[in-house]
């Protein structure tokens, strides 16, 4: 984490990151089709500061996952520590940041902000911290805005900023970009890395958006559709890390590499060759 | 969140047909009569379910904007209506036991007021109104949030409040007046059972639909129960809640009228009855006025306190 250690000494109020555990990890809906495994024996570890991007098909479970990590949801098998401990209904060392960025509408921008900040904060340190994510996120301008009143990507980086501000050990955005257009969400990407840079925190990232996570993260986690899989197997297929420091080139051949290995693990077909195939020549 | 008056494309207006400032953000002007030729205007493009508020508003100012042209306008009505009355009347088009003139009227409000009996029952009633709007309002709330809001209290208690609501006001009376006599206790309780059931029935449906996001936002965020309930529930149906004030205030007049119809000494129900008895047709039409009045002017106080709040809520 060189990118992060000269920068993180400018924010002396955030908590430091926490390493996270999955062990054995399973969730089983009842559905009127009897009951359904979502995740099975997931394991997973997540070292301190670490970006960690979860991609899968629909319904293979990422979502559960980092619903358990929040503690919004309870797995029925294994277990979920942070920080070595496990993790209790709604936690207060993560902080969720979802797809739809869920401003409250009657409150401002900078109240929305405020709602995340950790329970008996004092008014001013509040209004301190508020005002400082506000200005991390470039919502300075807007802050009396009212959600109605702001962009999709600035109502975006308000719930970005609203996690923050609980000062999360592990960060868990739920494809926190995937509603934006495509340019404001390669803008988000870079910001979240500056934020990551800024207050770096353990960021646990769920996307369907391979390039998304070859961009952000360390490690990339393939997660499976278990009706699909072979019975026994766990939710996940593979873990994938990704070599380069951030920011990344986003037309790296080493990542165009893997985002056709990931893609393929996704049962999508890429059509891609690699340098070395002679159908490349032909094709230029 | 459902808004009596709104219909589909229009603006959206409440049960007197006026448009609601706070959920027509982008109508250039707030009048009722204009109507709306752009399907979905007054919505922004970016799908936000309610949008509403002051960006967009005073791009221009028509005539209609200015709150005194509208009350002009209002007046225009009523204004019309006396001037016909007064016309039929004394051309003689009308016998005066059928419809004495506006004139006359007025005589019997003076000769009323006089007495000290016009204010004494105006007084009495709108006392009495306040009164079980207060008790039956607070009730519909405290009740409404409960069946709302768990599931149990709704499947233990919705069930017997809806057949209690299925019973008419008038099939109350009798029963209040034997179990509390003839006094105040009886005609407030009758109010009070007709301002329970709007409030009570608009905050259980409008709890029942917040948006599951924002409740599972406040719950990651360590919101429970209580400051759940007031950071993001009651914020979420405050608009619909003081809709269903609205709809109790005029239920309580109506209450009102019942309850001293029936069995008053004072108070405009009483006015009316009695006059209607013997044959005071003045003083039946002043009654009416006069509830006209009272009804439109704590209906309007309710909608001004309403407006403001629209204007930050939705």
């Amino acid at each position: 984490m060189a990118l992060t250690s000269p920068l993180a000494s400018r924010t002396p109020g955030t908590a430091g990151a926490h390493p996270v555990a999955l062990r054995g990890v399973g969730r089983t809906f009842p559905t009127a089709a009897g009951p359904r495994v979502v995740l099975h024996d997931v394991d997973l570890e997540l070292t301190p500061g670490e970006i960690v991007a979860i991609i899968g098909p629909s319904g293979c479970g990422k979502s559960t996952l980092l619903r358990q990590v929040a503690g919004l949801d309870v797995p029925d098998a294994g277990e979920i520590l942070l920080d070595g401990s496990p993790v209790a209904g709604v936690d207060t060392r993560t902080a969720v940041a979802f797809q739809e960025p869920r401003l409250l509408p009657w409150r401002t921008l900078s109240q929305n902000v405020a709602l995340g900040l950790p329970r008996g904060t004092e008014r001013p340190a509040g209004a301190r911290r508020v005002a400082e994510l506000l200005d991390l996120v470039g919502l300075s301008s807007s802050a009396g805005l009212r959600p109605r009143q702001v962009s999709g990507g600035m109502a975006q980086r308000a719930s970005l900023a609203r996690a923050l501000a609980r000062n999360p050990g592990v960060l868990l955005l739920d494809e926190p970009f995937g509603a934006l257009d495509a340019l404001t969400r390669l803008k988000m990407q870079d910001l979240l890395l500056e934020i990551h840079a800024a207050e770096p925190t353990t960021v646990l990232l769920v996307t369907h958006d391979v390039e998304e996570a070859l961009y952000l993260a360390d490690r990339v986690v393939l997660l499976t559709t278990l009706a699909a899989a072979a019975p026994g197997t766990g939710s996940v297929r593979s873990v994938i890390p990704v070599p380069g420091m951030r920011p990344r080139d986003r037309a790296d051949h080493v990542l165009a590499e893997l985002r056709a290995d990931l893609l393929e693990g996704l049962g999508v077909p890429t059509h891609h060759r690699t340098p070395g195939d002679p159908d490349l020549h032909h094709s230029i | 969140m459902t808004i009596p008056g709104s219909l589909g494309t229009g603006p959206v207006t409440d049960d007197q047909g006026r448009v609601r400032a706070g959920l027509n953000p982008f109508s250039s002007s707030p009048a009722a009569d204009e109507p709306d030729p752009v399907p979905g205007r007054g919505r922004t493009g970016a799908g936000v379910a309610l949008d509403g508020g002051s960006p967009a508003r005073g791009h221009r100012r028509p005539a209609l904007a200015r709150a005194w042209v509208r009350a002009a306008l209002g007046a225009v009505l009523p204004l019309a209506l006396l001037g016909v009355w007064h016309a039929v009347t004394t051309a003689g088009l009308v016998p005066a036991y059928q419809l004495p003139a506006p004139a006359s009227v007025w005589t019997a409000a003076v000769d009323l007021a006089e007495r000290g009996q016009l204010a004494q029952y105006t007084a009495i009633s709108t006392q009495r109104v306040l009164l079980g709007f207060a008790i039956g309002g607070s009730l519909g709330l405290l009740v409404g949030a409960l069946v709302g809001l768990s599931r149990v209290a709704g499947a233990l208690l919705a069930p017997t409040i809806g057949a209690v609501r299925a019973v008419p006001s008038l099939a109350w009376i009798p029963l209040l007046i034997l179990w509390m006599k003839i006094g105040e206790e009886s005609k407030i309780t009758l109010i009070a059972i007709g301002a329970f059931f709007p409030v009570y029935t608009t905050v259980a449906a409008a709890l029942r639909h917040v948006d599951p996001h924002l409740v599972e936002v406040g719950r990651a965020y360590g919101l429970r129960a209580v400051s759940l309930f007031s950071r993001v529930q009651l914020p979420a149906v405050l608009p619909s809640m003081v809709s269903g004030l609205r709809l109790a205030l005029a239920q309580s007049w109506l209450f009102l009228v019942a309850a001293e119809l029936i069995a008053s000494s004072m108070g405009l129900g009483f006015l009316l009855m009695d006059s209607g008895n013997n044959g005071r047709i003045d003083r039946l039409l002043l009654a009416i006025v006069l509830l006209a009045v009272l009804g439109k002017i704590t209906d309007s106080l309710l909608g001004l306190a309403e407006k403001h709040l629209l204007r930050r809520w939705s």
